[in-house]
């Protein structure tokens, strides 16, 4: 099996503060950590290569210290590194994060499964994973919590669905995006930390995975973020009185003149 | 404190920290309850090569000496200081192995070891050769190509856990001390059984039990070094590991101050954080700088033995003393910050003072390391005229 696992660096903090001014995310002094759904993704992969064989490729865009992940997951198990990192990627939006991805995912073919977190902490948007694999043409399945079977060409997996679990089966090569109960991720070992540190990590431009400028980075980003904000929930209690059956009445009419029922 | 440790050093002090508060300390209080000996250990410390840290490369370790194997067992102690004597006595019981095993017993045992596949127990003490180490009457009987060992070791870590297990037995009674060897049994050997397992104060995620031997068969090859070395080899292996129970008593000293600082900030009587009253943060300042002397003493002994220093007895033995004191006093002064609560099992500074009773008794007693200091002094000021 060849795996390729796709992680982001992201601020260790939960309560990323944003720039009112730009509207970008402050990441000054604050430490990088591989994306808590990641470090999931990559013990699928490196479970999945200890069961059957094979090899783990990991990969992330980002500025240059994103190596530090990369490290990070070549400890825990990955045999190679990839890191996509240029000028011309910043300022990426989803679409041309993961068309920077799926470019280079091309690259390392033949494949059979890409694995992915389920979002990001920071962007939070869960996009990248479908997206990647739109640009590939492959299928792919969210939220997966357990893979039941594996094998070329097929695998069988279960994924979250709000209150319930649905048993899907797909064809490869296709890409998943991992949830929490999938599996523990590992502490590395010492020896893993020391190989990650010897490790040569090839560093990827745009014209590596053969895509002009223009589709990349910000010029390559439909999107533009005009606010980012914490909206502001305004809650009013309000206690009805009377019998049982006033109440029922008088909640009954309220909801209805809200359109809510 | 700024201890000059390498970017190595740091890096297994760090993974042994991480081991220590993400998996270690979760189940600490409920192995304590349930005296319980942890099955992950080899997931926690075989997996993360931390099994390997005191053992050469060449037997599959990392290389690391005495000072690597201090920076494991005091973050370790941090979490649960029962863990942090299963983890050290396997040390020990593969030291002897180290110091004077042969090429094959070294390939065959440390390796298995180093990856975490096995794990190892000295055995020395017996019922009645406790600090009299010399009195043991455990036999090993020359049988053609075999010996035949018979005897009780009494109170071993990692008895019945292990698959190793160092023996220090008689092969020549009527010389006393000097009739001793040394020899390595593994699990599994005709005549090797387990007796009693004790029930402790502390370390109770450690597992104490008796090694028994009844006309246990095996071959001349496990004799350790040669014969009548058996005595020589358990006091290096002693001398050695000592400050391991110094880097032990350190941490959970730590462990003991952090918990007593964080709940200090927090307890409010007569409306302020108990933390404001002197006589508190005067305790306070006290287990703290009695944590960093014994730190700096553990380390820097570490480094005295790691550096090819030929004789070392005193300052193991001082490290071991002065570490396991200050762990006794730190850890009974957290219960007094916590009052009430630290008397409780809810609040985890009461098995801390349990814990910590061990470090001065085991691996020689406070009072024999003070015997060995005075020893080395009166011959250190004799030498000198
Ligand atoms: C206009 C605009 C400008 C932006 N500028 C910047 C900027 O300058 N710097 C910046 O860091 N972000 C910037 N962003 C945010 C950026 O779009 C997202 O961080 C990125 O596209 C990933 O989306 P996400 O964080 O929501 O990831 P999700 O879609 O939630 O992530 C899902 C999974 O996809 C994979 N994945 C996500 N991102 C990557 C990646 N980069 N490499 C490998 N795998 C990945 C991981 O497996 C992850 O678990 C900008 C966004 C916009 C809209
Ligand atoms: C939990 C635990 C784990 C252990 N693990 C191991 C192990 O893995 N392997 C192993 O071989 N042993 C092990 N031991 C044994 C341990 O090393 C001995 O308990 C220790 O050496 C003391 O011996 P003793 O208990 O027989 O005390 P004793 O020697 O009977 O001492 C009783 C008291 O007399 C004092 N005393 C004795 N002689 C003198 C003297 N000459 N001068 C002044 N005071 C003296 C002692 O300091 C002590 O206070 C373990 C013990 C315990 C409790």
């Amino acid at each position: 099996m060849r795996i390729i696992v796709l992680i982001k660096q992201v601020p260790e903090s939960t309560e990323v503060r944003i720039n009112p001014e730009t509207n970008t995310l402050i990441r000054e002094g604050v430490k990088s950590i591989i994306n808590p759904f990641d470090t999931y993704a990559l013990e699928e992969g490196v479970l999945i290569k200890e069961r059957l064989g094979g090899t783990v490729v990991v990969m992330t865009m980002g500025p240059p210290q994103a190596r530090e992940a990369l490290q990070d997951a070549i400890a825990l198990g990955a045999d190679e590194a990839i890191l996509l990192s240029d000028r011309a990627f910043a300022g990426a939006d989803t679409l041309a994060t993961s068309r920077a991805l799926a470019a280079a995912v091309r690259k390392l073919e033949p494949y059979d499964l890409i694995i992915c977190g389920k979002q990001a902490i920071d962007g939070d948007t869960a996009q990248v994973g479908p997206e990647v694999a739109e640009f590939l043409d492959i299928p792919h399945v969210t939220y997966v919590r357990k893979v039941r079977e594996l094998e070329p060409g097929r695998a069988v997996v279960e994924r979250m669905v709000e209150g319930a679990v649905e048993t899907v089966e797909m064809s490869l090569p296709g890409l998943i995006t991992v949830v929490k109960d999938i599996n523990q991720p590992r502490i590395p070992s010492l020896k893993g930390i020391m190989k990650a540190r010897r490790a040569t990590i090839p560093v990827w431009t745009p014209a590596d995975v053969g895509l002009p400028e223009e589709v990349v980075g910000l010029r390559g980003s439909p999107t533009a973020v005009e606010k980012v904000f914490v909206p502001q929930v305004e809650r009013r209690g309000e206690v009805i009185e009377g019998s049982p059956e006033e109440v029922a009445e008088v909640l009954l009419s309220r909801l209805q003149s809200v359109g809510v029922l | 404190m700024e201890y000059f440790l390498t970017e190595e050093q740091k890096m297994i002090k760090d993974l042994a920290r991480r081991v220590a508060r993400e998996r270690i300390l979760p189940v600490a209080a409920e192995l304590d309850e349930r005296e319980e000996f942890p099955s992950q250990l080899r997931e926690w410390f075989g997996e993360t090569d931390l099994m390997g840290v005191g053992i050469p490369e060449e037997y599959g370790g990392l290389g690391g000496g005495v000072l690597e194997t201090c920076l494991a067992v005091e973050e370790i102690s941090w979490a649960c200081p029962g863990v942090a004597t299963s983890y050290a006595a396997n040390w020990l019981g593969i030291m002897p192995l180290l110091l004077a095993g042969s090429e094959e017993q070294k390939q065959r045992y440390v390796r298995a070891v180093a990856r975490g596949e096995k794990l190892a127990a000295f055995c020395l003490t017996e019922a009645e050769a406790g600090s009299d180490a010399g009195a043991i009457r455990t036999t090993a009987r020359r049988d053609g190509d075999f010996y035949v060992l018979d005897g009780t070791k009494q109170w071993i870590t990692n008895g019945g856990e292990a698959d190793i297990y160092t023996v220090i037995a008689l092969t020549a009674p009527e010389k006393g001390p000097r009739g001793a060897s040394c020899f390595v049994v593994e699990k599994g050997t005709p005549g090797l059984g387990f007796g009693r397992k004790e029930k402790k104060m502390g370390i109770r995620a450690s597992a104490t039990r008796e090694v028994v031997f009844t006309d246990c068969r095996i071959p001349a090859t496990q004799l350790v070094g040669r014969e009548g070395q058996g005595f020589a080899i358990a006091i290096r292996t002693l001398d050695r590991a000592r400050p391991g129970v110094g880097a032990q008593a350190v941490g959970l000293a730590q462990g003991a101050l952090d918990r007593a600082l964080a709940y200090a900030r927090q307890r409010v009587q007569f409306g302020k954080p108990i933390i404001t009253f002197q006589a508190i943060g005067h305790m306070l300042a006290d287990m703290a700088t009695q944590i960093e002397a014994a730190r700096a003493l553990v380390y820097a002994t570490a480094r005295t033995i790691d550096a090819g220093v030929k004789d070392f007895a005193k300052e193991s033995a001082m490290a071991k003393l002065f570490a396991s004191d200050v762990a006794m006093r730190v850890t009974t002064d957290a219960v007094q910050i916590l009052g009430g609560y630290g008397y409780m099992r809810d609040y985890p500074v009461e098995k801390l003072m349990r814990d910590a009773k061990i470090t001065q008794i085991y691996e020689g007693t406070n009072q024999i390391q003070r015997n060995v200091i005075a020893q080395e002094l009166l011959r250190e000021s004799a030498r000198k005229g």
